[in-house]
């Protein structure tokens, strides 16, 4: 009996592993993740994750099966981490016919990864970059970006900055190529906007903010006369220090202070607390943005093939780019896929260390099809060809 | 003689009072409490602490005990309507928010928390089935003949037909997306079903348990992303079904007959819940941002009077 029990059980087990069995159709989802080198510590306040990304990928595999139940439906994720000097490219070869591919990697990467001749046939979601380009003149038609890009979380500051009439910018840039690309969102948002760059400095300091900010950060500042600091420091080297420190008084914004977030642990509308509380209880830590995109990816990946009945990727994919998709994200508005250039449509959350500001995008900012398109790249300006 | 003509004169004024003396509670989400209001006087009567994040709340099919989803106290509290304290407690399982009653006394739960739909037996105020649904489930209703509980879930986006005998699951319907409330026809032939995020509102047939029709809300000026069908009720003659739109700050009066949209009443900011007054001539909403209430005279169709009742208003009971 007790034989009989355990061979019943393997059955089970082999099952999953097949794309159709007794009626279930089963799919695997890759997760293929690069791990990172732990950056410089600006303080001893937030401890470095290594696994952001994965456990939201997790939490969508185990939502996606509960309605999978009723559907005759089953989702498996298989985890591919590579680590750091670990070649890529090989790990990716190795997925074989797994058709859809989640990506927590560089961007430079993705392009690397999405032109493969393996990578041909799959349906592959960036969730972890917000490069403009990847969703512009470097774009891949079977690439579907889940967090906000730069532009979109820049337009989302200006709109705001815009309502509380701060049009007069000072913007700070740091020395990473990041930081750069940040200020050049920073940049294109001010004119959209009609915000006036007062003044622009590079912020090259190349020791310990931590030690010296008190002295440096006034000096920097001094001599301009301006609404909000803007800072893009995407590595968070020195950012966080400028508060508090200026000059003259004024808040301080972008990549630190009030940011332009996808998801943030202050956010609780639109049953948001209920996904941040499922998160929590199985991961034991706060949901991160990178949590929330492989989240999202997994979950539009579950969404497309229940409504269209089917695992195909093409299917799955044309799905995802119809209007017929609307993926719930936790806020306050169906997400779904801009068809120019893959980029998610979602709102981006204003918020501080401890409170959620606002929403972009921002109450009377119009748009003939979508308001969530005042936000980011709209369709005649898209360099995706 | 004066005296007998004064006692008449009351009497006769008590009984006019009590013809219309209904009364409306109101669950305060953020106040922590319940708004008691006389719609008639159109006055707030008063406010009654009832413990942590009230939400649903439900009127006893004995007219005189009230239910309430206290959330953040993980319990459903049963509230005297008359003297208004506690008489006691149900185990609703963690995080209760909506829950339905069914016309043998027993209590069906919405466990958003953990996918479950907990039925409990009210008079033994025990718990006596757990029943797995999908993701978020939160509209939840029994039919008026006890057949079926239907539990919406807002992530899996279905409907779950349970079966009331067996306690278990016969069917899942398949519905636009982040379905919120549910509620069936006084004759239990149709099923109504919003949907928050595709704006819209379905019919489906209790028999075949598919959609027989999808209303698609649309308000002139108001942008799509912000059309959020929220709470569904139908009049018992099924000549009229009023469905709040949450943020779009509208009641949609629909035709339960050719199902087509004749109105869209302005009322207060994200108008949640509805409920009817015992005759069917007014209707009562919630309006959870600008913290009042709105009455809708059902004759006209016309919203006759707003009441300031405190933060967050979110359900209402109506007691005749």
């Amino acid at each position: 009996m007790i034989n009989r029990i355990r061979y019943l059980f393997l059955v089970v087990a082999a099952c999953s592993a097949l794309d159709v069995c007794a009626g279930q159709q089963a799919v695997k989802i890759a997760y293929v993740f690069q791990e990172r080198e732990a950056p410089p510590a600006l303080s001893n306040l937030d401890a470095f994750i290594q696994n952001k990304g994965q456990l939201g990928a997790e939490l969508a595999i185990s939502d996606n099966n509960t309605t999978g139940q009723f559907t005759g439906q089953h989702y498996e994720l298989k985890k591919i981490v590579v680590p750091i000097g670990g070649d890529i490219v090989q790990a990716f070869d190795q997925l074989g016919d797994i058709g859809l591919v989640v990506l927590n990697v560089k961007p430079e990467q993705v392009k690397q990864l999405a032109d493969l001749p393996s990578a041909r046939n799959k349906l592959l979601f960036d969730a972890a970059t917000s490069d403009d380009e990847l969703r512009g003149s470097q774009c891949r038609h079977h690439v579907l970006h889940i967090l906000p890009s730069r532009a979109m979380r820049a337009d989302a500051l200006a709109q705001y900055m815009l309502k509380k009439r701060w049009r007069e910018w000072f913007l700070v840039i740091g020395p990473a190529v990041e930081d750069k690309l940040y200020a050049d969102a920073i940049k294109r948002a001010a004119k959209r906007y009609n915000m006036k760059l007062v003044a622009e400095k590079a912020w090259d300091n190349t020791y310990d903010a931590r030690r010296s900010a008190q002295s440096d950060v006034p000096v920097f500042t001094q001599g301009e006369d301006y609404d909000v600091l803007v800072v893009a420091d995407e590595q968070g080297l020195f950012g966080e220090y400028l508060d508090y420190r200026t000059w003259i008084p004024r808040p301080v914004i972008g990549t630190q202070g009030l940011i332009a977030t996808a998801w943030h642990r202050t956010h609780e509308q639109w049953g948001a607390v209920q996904l941040q509380n499922r998160f929590k209880e199985q991961a034991g830590r706060w949901m991160e943005e990178e949590d929330y995109a492989a989240y999202l990816a997994v979950r539009a990946i579950g969404e497309a093939s229940v409504r269209a009945k089917s695992f195909d990727v093409k299917t799955i994919k044309d799905y995802m780019l119809s209007d017929a998709f609307a993926l719930q994200g936790y806020k306050g508005k169906p997400l779904s896929f801009r068809a120019w250039d893959g980029q998610l449509r979602q709102p981006v959350l204003l918020a501080a260390p401890r409170s959620l500001v606002a929403v972009a995008p921002i109450e009377g900012f119009l748009h003939p099809k979508s308001e969530l398109d005042t936000l980011g790249f709209d369709q005649p300006e898209t360099a995706c060809k | 003689m004066p005296q007998k003509t004064l006692g008449s004169f009351c009497i006769a004024a008590l009984l006019a009072t009590a013809a219309n003396a209904e009364t409306l509670f109101v669950t305060l989400e953020k106040d922590n409490a319940i708004a008691v209001v006389d719609p008639i006087e159109g006055k707030l009567l008063k406010t009654v602490p009832v413990g942590q994040r009230p939400r649903g709340i439900a009127l006893g099919n004995d007219g005189k005990q009230l239910y309430i989803a206290t959330s953040d106290d993980d319990t459903i509290k049963m509230v005297d309507s008359e003297s208004l304290t506690e008489t006691g407690k149900l185990p609703s399982g963690e995080d209760p928010e909506t829950f339905a009653l069914s016309p043998d006394g027993k209590m069906y739960v919405s466990n958003e928390d953990d996918n479950e739909v907990t039925v409990i037996d009210i008079a033994a105020k025990k718990a006596i089935n757990k029943i797995k649904v999908g993701v978020e489930p939160e509209g939840i209703a029994v039919s008026p003949d006890n057949q079926w509980a239907i539990s919406a879930s807002e992530t899996t986006n279905m409907l779950h037909w349970i079966d009331v005998k067996s306690g278990k699951i016969v069917e899942n319907t398949l519905v636009d997306p982040r379905p919120r409330a549910v509620n069936f026809t006084a004759d239990s032939q149709q099923l109504w079903a919003t949907s928050e995020m595709a704006g819209t509102v379905m019919v489906l047939d209790a028999a075949s348990k598919q959609i027989v029709q999808t209303i698609k809300l649309q308000v002139q000026g108001v942008n799509d992303e912000l059309i959020q069908p929220v709470g569904v009720v139908i009049d018992k003659d099924r000549r009229y079904a009023y469905v709040a739109m949450g943020p779009a700050n509208r009641v949609a009066v629909i035709n339960a007959r050719d199902y087509s949209v004749e109105k869209y009443l302005l009322v207060g900011q994200r108008v949640w819940n509805l409920a009817f007054s015992p005759d069917q001539k007014r209707l009562y909403t919630t309006n959870g941002v600008s913290n009042d209430i709105s009455i809708i005279d059902l004759d006209e169709h016309k919203v006759t009077k707003s009441i300031a009742v405190g933060r967050y208003p979110w359900g209402v009971a109506v007691k005749p």
